[in-house]
């Protein structure tokens, strides 16, 4: 497999055509413009429609729409795009349509600015939109990693009928890495709830996410429901490094940041400090089981480091059934953490847990 | 004047114009150039043209300038976060001083359109300048699309290509044998926009003695926070 050198979106953007991915739609937004310019080029020499729509209401509308005949379809955007899609993600939800939205996030609130950031963990771990429903969310760490994810994306959505999110950052959405595409030849499949024609054959396929009867809404929404439970069951996804009985210190981190927070306790290792990382690369389900495991190999503390204000605390918390202390390290704005930074925080924890202090 | 290069300076022409399909690492090499420029004691120039990304663009690198002498001429907009495709500078008064210019044009066909109405300009300095055409093989572009490329930036720019460039790399993980193998392709590509290679563009990590004469060896300016 010959490698190839490509920024972040780019290499989805690729790996999405070869997924099988037959219609993209999306409205350009920097940092995430340049999936958008790689689809236009080369999908309709490929065989797929790109299409870039007035605004991203619509283009998430035309997610639903395409998406409800069974066809791979996707969608990317940033910060305040993926905002203005929330509405039709929970109507996506609702009719069960699989498909893949990329959120290559820029700082917030608000129009925020360009620098990279992962401050919208909340939005896509608890609320992407209103109503009960959840979304399965990867953050991958690396170009690599961003294309292997893709593929398996497009399974899991068809495979749950769930709209799957991928999350990035512009750090990852920008950066270039070599990458190799995996071998992957996809048939496009046959589903029995697809609107694709009954030509006489079978009854109408309706899909809907109107339900006036709360009997029905409510059968409509636990079935759902008994889906997620498999996907909390089977789909979970982490990366636990440098982590054993003897480990002190463990550092939770996703995406960009984890790249940091890796370099950082490196550092940290040379400096004789029983440091691991254990990095969540399912954001829901949250790797619950993984986190567990810490409690049984007696962790003393838990530094949480992101691009934000700490939205992953609280899940690292429940995971860890409040057993280990947690303290958090980030940096918001678009501002970057430094590997220097990060190691000044587990210096301190390594020394308040030797003076036999827990914060 | 030839240095530790391999690449005789006296090759280099006072104007270079940098070119090239999106992300072939034209930043790279423009910083690059000048800075061997400034250390062979040359007044350098270097104007940021880049109106496509408002990311790693030759303006990052301003504090570098500052401590080797080369003036930097680039938008007011440029490391400002705001994405306005702006050149708020007089190319051709900058054009006219005594010394080398190198030019950091955006990628692809919508970067050079920036070039375009600069024509004229670059008429009268005809035999001072050098038009560079920028590849790197690992982008996942065939010596046809390349070409292709070419003329799409030329059609835009309104300038014909004197030279490409081999950057044929995959970044910090690049080994001798990427290079080599890229020598193929290079030549393919060569041939297919009726150009000759100016130079190899090697980075400095690599073994010295393993490639002939017109290679330039460089460094990798653009790095992540955590390397």
């Amino acid at each position: 497999m010959e490698k190839c050198l490509m920024k972040g979106n780019e290499a989805l953007a690729e790996a999405a055509m070869r997924a099988g991915c037959k219609c993209f739609f999306g409205y350009p937004i920097t940092p995430q413009t340049e999936i958008s310019a790689y689809l236009a080029k080369n999908m309709p020499k490929r065989g797929g429609v790109f299409l870039q729509s007035e605004s991203e209401i619509a283009a998430i509308n035309m997610v639903l729409g395409a998406g409800c005949t069974g066809t791979r379809i996707m969608t990317s955007s940033s910060s305040p795009g993926i905002s203005l899609m929330s509405e039709a993600v929970s109507y996506i939800a609702a009719s069960d349509v699989p498909c893949v939205i990329v959120n290559v996030q820029r700082a917030g609130p608000g129009l925020g600015g360009i620098q990279p950031s992962q401050s919208d963990y909340w939005q896509a771990t608890k609320a992407l939109g209103h109503g009960d429903f959840q979304m399965l969310v990867y953050a991958p760490n690396s170009i690599q990693e961003i294309v292997d994810t893709v593929f398996f994306a497009f399974d899991k959505a068809e495979k749950y009928r769930i709209p799957v999110m991928i999350l990035m950052d512009g750090l990852l959405g920008q950066m270039m890495e070599p990458v190799a595409f995996p071998e992957y030849n996809y048939t496009p499949k046959e589903f029995d709830w697809a609107t694709t024609g009954h030509n006489n054959k079978r009854e109408h396929n309706i899909i809907n996410s109107l339900f006036l009867q709360p009997d029905v809404l409510e059968r409509s929404v636990d079935a759902r429901y008994k889906r997620y439970e498999k996907i909390i069951e089977n789909e979970q996804q982490c990366e636990v490094i440098d982590v054993d009985d003897n480990t002190d210190i463990v550092v939770a981190s996703f995406g960009a940041s984890a790249r940091v927070v890796r370099s950082a306790v490196k550092m940290a290792h040379e400096m004789g400090i029983k440091v691991g990382t254990i990095r969540p690369k399912t954001l829901w389900p949250f790797p619950e089981k993984d986190f567990k495991k810490l409690i049984e190999k007696n962790v003393k503390h838990i530094l949480t480091v992101e691009m934000n204000k700490g939205q992953m605390i609280e899940d690292v918390r429940l995971a860890t059934e409040c057993k280990i202390p947690v303290s958090f390290y980030g940096r918001n704005g678009g501002t970057i953490p430094t590997p220097e930074e990060i190691l000044e925080q587990i210096v301190k924890i390594d020394k308040a847990l030797k003076g036999g202090e827990i914060k | 004047m030839k240095d530790n290069n391999r690449f005789n300076l006296e090759n280099i022409k006072r104007i270079n114009i940098i070119l090239g399909h999106y992300g072939c690492g034209k930043t790279n090499l423009a910083v690059n150039l000048s800075l061997m420029l400034a250390k062979a004691g040359k007044k350098v120039r270097i104007a940021d043209l880049d109106i496509v990304n408002p990311y790693f663009r030759t303006a990052d690198f301003n504090s570098m300038f500052e401590k080797e002498g080369i003036e930097l001429v680039s938008s007011i907009y440029a490391v400002s976060n705001l994405d306005i495709p702006a050149i708020t500078f007089d190319l051709e008064a900058i054009a006219s001083q005594d010394g080398y210019l190198i030019i950091d044009v955006g990628g692809d066909d919508s970067g050079a359109a920036a070039l375009g109405r600069y024509k004229n300009i670059f008429e009268k300095y005809k035999e001072d300048i050098e038009i560079i055409y920028v590849f790197n093989k690992y982008r996942m572009i065939t010596p046809a699309e390349t070409a292709e490329c070419l003329r799409e930036i030329e059609a835009c720019a309104r300038l014909k290509a004197t030279a490409v460039v081999n950057n044929s790399n995959l970044g910090l993980q690049t080994v001798a044998e990427d290079i080599k193998n890229s020598f193929e392709y290079a030549n393919e590509t060569a041939r297919l926009c009726k150009l000759p290679i100016k130079y190899t563009v090697v980075p400095e990590w690599i073994e010295k003695e393993i490639f002939g004469d017109n290679v330039i060896y460089v460094k990798r300016l653009v790095k992540a926070v955590w390397e």
